[in-house]
């Protein structure tokens, strides 16, 4: 039996919540409380029970959010009520509801319990137009997903419909699933380079261990006796062993890592119109994408991962910003995955391409920007690079910098032009089956099909060397995504015939045939 | 195949935006100005820097201050132009950077403009078009009042003829 939510009480969260917050902060506080253990009370500092008043108020601010908290689900919005003193009400209308964010932390899973949030397109960038509800009960967040998204798309404006056209509560009948983490994925794990954060992670925690909880490591046994043999040996056998050993602890972390995230993950589609990915071995999460707000596709392949011919697939929609990369965004497609798996998702996903053609948006061919592009790409480097160089030499000349940091920087020269040749070769762009496709960059290599549809104007940008080789950027704006895709250092006339391409009409009215190629040009006197 | 370009937007902006131009870049300067002189009356007996080096960084902030206020306005001038169609906003603006930016009035979601202090003493006015896209707000800046007015005006009737929610 389905308990309808469209109701005008105001809920609470869930009281299990009440368990978590203590547990969370003390988690939070852990250095601080292990080095209490530790060190004991023998150093006699205040600090100790500072931090553990600290943790006594957050616990208590926490509770204090439980009791002041409630939520309701009418017809026409989703509203949120909070604020001890400042009493405040999010209000959400419900056919503004893009995507539904259903994330579970181990902690959260134990107890059954599941955090919502819900993403409204355009307000995004402030965050007031995020509604967050940390934490309901799983099976309330299952069904109040379904029905937001379910629902806005097949009836967002009667009111009465809801609950005749209400779809099974929590598993909708018709589901086709797209993806599937396959366990040999697991290979791209050491490349995905997460585990770089672990060992920041783990880095602040043994400096907080050592700040907070006056923990000597310097006096710890097996400590010692490793500093004593590294520094037995001699310094490129020390080089050899740091790097070594860092790469064996970030392999292990990544894969782990990528394990960890990406474990279970399935990327389903629903036949109300939604696209539904969960993941997660521990922490899990599940975001629900509305399938028409989904303006295209982005391909990213960070250089390890092209190495072993391994890329990432996230969603260019509306509702859900790419800012904080799309790992950790809700718009995330597919984990690092197999190319070829990312092309056949891909093309299951972009949602007005034209099959019978053959050509995906994401394998078609690029049309490179031509020999100025690729010499803008080497004095862009070169520029950078000599201005360290020069820095690095006038710190060594005035300031008795050591000599190895500008000979290090001069050896790296040649990877320079490598780096440059590279991205000259990633650059490249496409219109086909109406999408806007560009390619860009080395050390993250980017592809992005924009759906022309989803274009909302042009900005062409030209500085003042690019005008020397008459070269301009384009970019593409749209509600989705980054907000704006760029096309960079294209021929001019190439970069209007795009956009002409991709909005029919729109540049008409200001296009004419150039008798001189420079007529333009801002300086000239014809334009006075 | 022929080689298509833009042709530059119709209009000018207003003369007096050079003026509004060099006196916003001018306060800019006069702040630097100002710091650096304070500090070389705070540093007086040279502990920091030598007397000689801070009237060095006095002259050179003022050569450059000079030049950009004598030539970024004018460049400026020539460089921006705007042009509203039924159909689309069309923008050229910059100087140094320069960028055309276009986009079709069915996607205009609101028309704001302003006036600030400094564009107030000189009976100025800027317009600024945005679009659900973050990236693609279109800024008309040193309009005369009246134009101002009519632009707004008719960019708010032709952007409520169309129909749809923009994005």
């Amino acid at each position: 039996m389905i308990v309808p939510l469209v109701e005008t009480t105001w809920r609470r969260l869930s009281a299990r919540m009440l368990v978590i917050h203590p547990v969370q902060e003390v988690v939070r506080a852990a250095p601080a409380l292990l080095g209490l253990l530790v060190a004991g009370t023998s150093s006699g500092g205040k600090g100790h029970l500072w931090s553990l008043a600290g943790v006594g108020l957050m616990v208590v601010v926490g509770m204090l959010r439980w009791f002041t908290t409630t939520y309701r689900v009418t017809p026409e919005h989703v509203q949120v009520r909070r604020g001890l003193l400042t009493r405040k009400v999010v209000t959400v209308p419900r056919d503004r509801v893009r995507t539904v964010d259903v994330t579970s932390h181990v902690l959260h899973r134990v107890l059954g319990l599941a955090r919502v949030e819900v993403g409204t397109g355009t307000s995004d960038r402030r965050l007031e137009g995020r509604l967050k509800l940390d934490a309901l009960t799983a099976a309330e967040a299952a069904r109040l997903r379904v029905e937001l998204l379910h629902r806005s798309a097949s009836a967002p404006s009667s009111p009465a419909a809801p609950d005749v056209a209400s779809p099974v509560g929590g598993a909708p009948a018709a589901e086709t699933e797209l993806a599937r983490m396959r366990p040999e994925w697991v290979r791209f794990g050491p490349f995905t380079m997460s585990g770089l954060v672990a060992v920041g992670v783990i880095a602040g925690f043994v400096s907080r261990l050592v700040s907070e909880g006056n923990v000597d490591i310097g006096s710890v046994g097996p400590v010692q006796d490793a500093w004593r043999w590294f520094r037995a040996m001699s310094l490129p056998l020390e080089i050899a062993t740091v790097v070594l050993v860092l790469v064996v602890f970030v392999s292990i972390a990544s894969t782990l890592g990528y394990v960890l995230a990406f474990g279970n993950f399935r990327l389903t589609r629903h036949a109300e119109g939604t696209l539904h990915v969960t993941r997660g071995l521990l922490t899990t999460r599940a975001t629900t994408i509305e399938e028409r707000r989904v303006r295209g596709v982005e391909v990213s392949e960070p250089l390890l991962l092209r190495a072993v011919r391994g890329a990432r697939l996230a969603a260019v929609t509306t509702g859900l910003r790419a800012v904080q990369g799309a790992q950790r965004g809700g718009s995330m497609l597919l984990p690092p995955a197999p190319r070829a798996e990312v092309v056949s998702v891909a093309r299951l996903v972009l949602p007005r391409v034209s099959h019978a053609a053959g050509v995906s948006p994401v394998t078609t061919d690029l049309t490179a920007h031509g020999p100025a592009a690729l010499r803008r790409r080497f004095t862009r480097a070169y520029g950078v690079h000599a201005l360290v160089l020069a820095a690095l030499l006038a710190l060594w000349a005035w300031a008795g910098l050591p000599s190895w940091a500008w000979l290090t920087v001069a050896a790296l020269l040649p990877l320079t032009a490598l780096l440059a040749a590279d991205r000259y070769r990633s650059l490249g762009h496409a219109l086909t089956s109406g999408h806007l496709v560009t390619r860009w960059g080395s050390l993250v290599r980017r592809r992005v099909a924009l759906e022309c549809d989803g274009v909302i104007g042009w900005n062409i940008e030209r500085s003042f060397f690019q005008r020397r080789a008459g070269l301009v950027t384009l970019t593409a704006t749209t509600a989705a995504g980054n907000q704006g895709y760029k096309v960079r250092d294209v021929p001019l006339a190439e970069a209007l015939r795009l956009a002409a391409g991709s909005t029919p009409g729109l540049l008409d009215p200001f296009l004419v045939e150039a008798r001189e190629p420079d007529s333009m040009s801002a300086l000239s006197p014809n334009s006075m | 195949m022929d080689t298509p370009t833009l042709r530059p937007p119709r209009h000018r902006v207003s003369r007096t935006a050079i003026w509004y131009w060099a006196a916003r870049a001018a306060l800019g300067w006069l702040v630097v100005l100002a710091a650096q002189a304070l500090w070389l009356v705070a540093d007086r007996d040279g502990t920091a820097l030598s007397v000689d080096a801070h009237v060095i960084g006095l002259v050179v902030t003022a050569v450059v201050a000079v030049a950009h206020v004598a030539i970024m306005p004018q460049w400026r001038y020539r460089v921006h132009r705007w042009e509203a169609t039924s159909a689309a906003v069309f923008t050229q603006s910059g100087w140094f950077k320069q960028e055309w930016r276009i986009a079709p009035v069915s996607r205009i979601q609101t028309v704001d403009s302003e006036r600030g202090p400094l564009e107030r003493i000189f009976h100025l006015a800027n317009v600024t078009v945005t679009t659900a896209s973050a990236a693609g707000p279109i800024k008309v800046s040193g309009l005369d009042r009246d134009t101002a007015r009519r632009l707004v005006a008719e960019l708010t009737a032709s952007a409520q003829a169309t129909a749809g929610d923009a994005t």
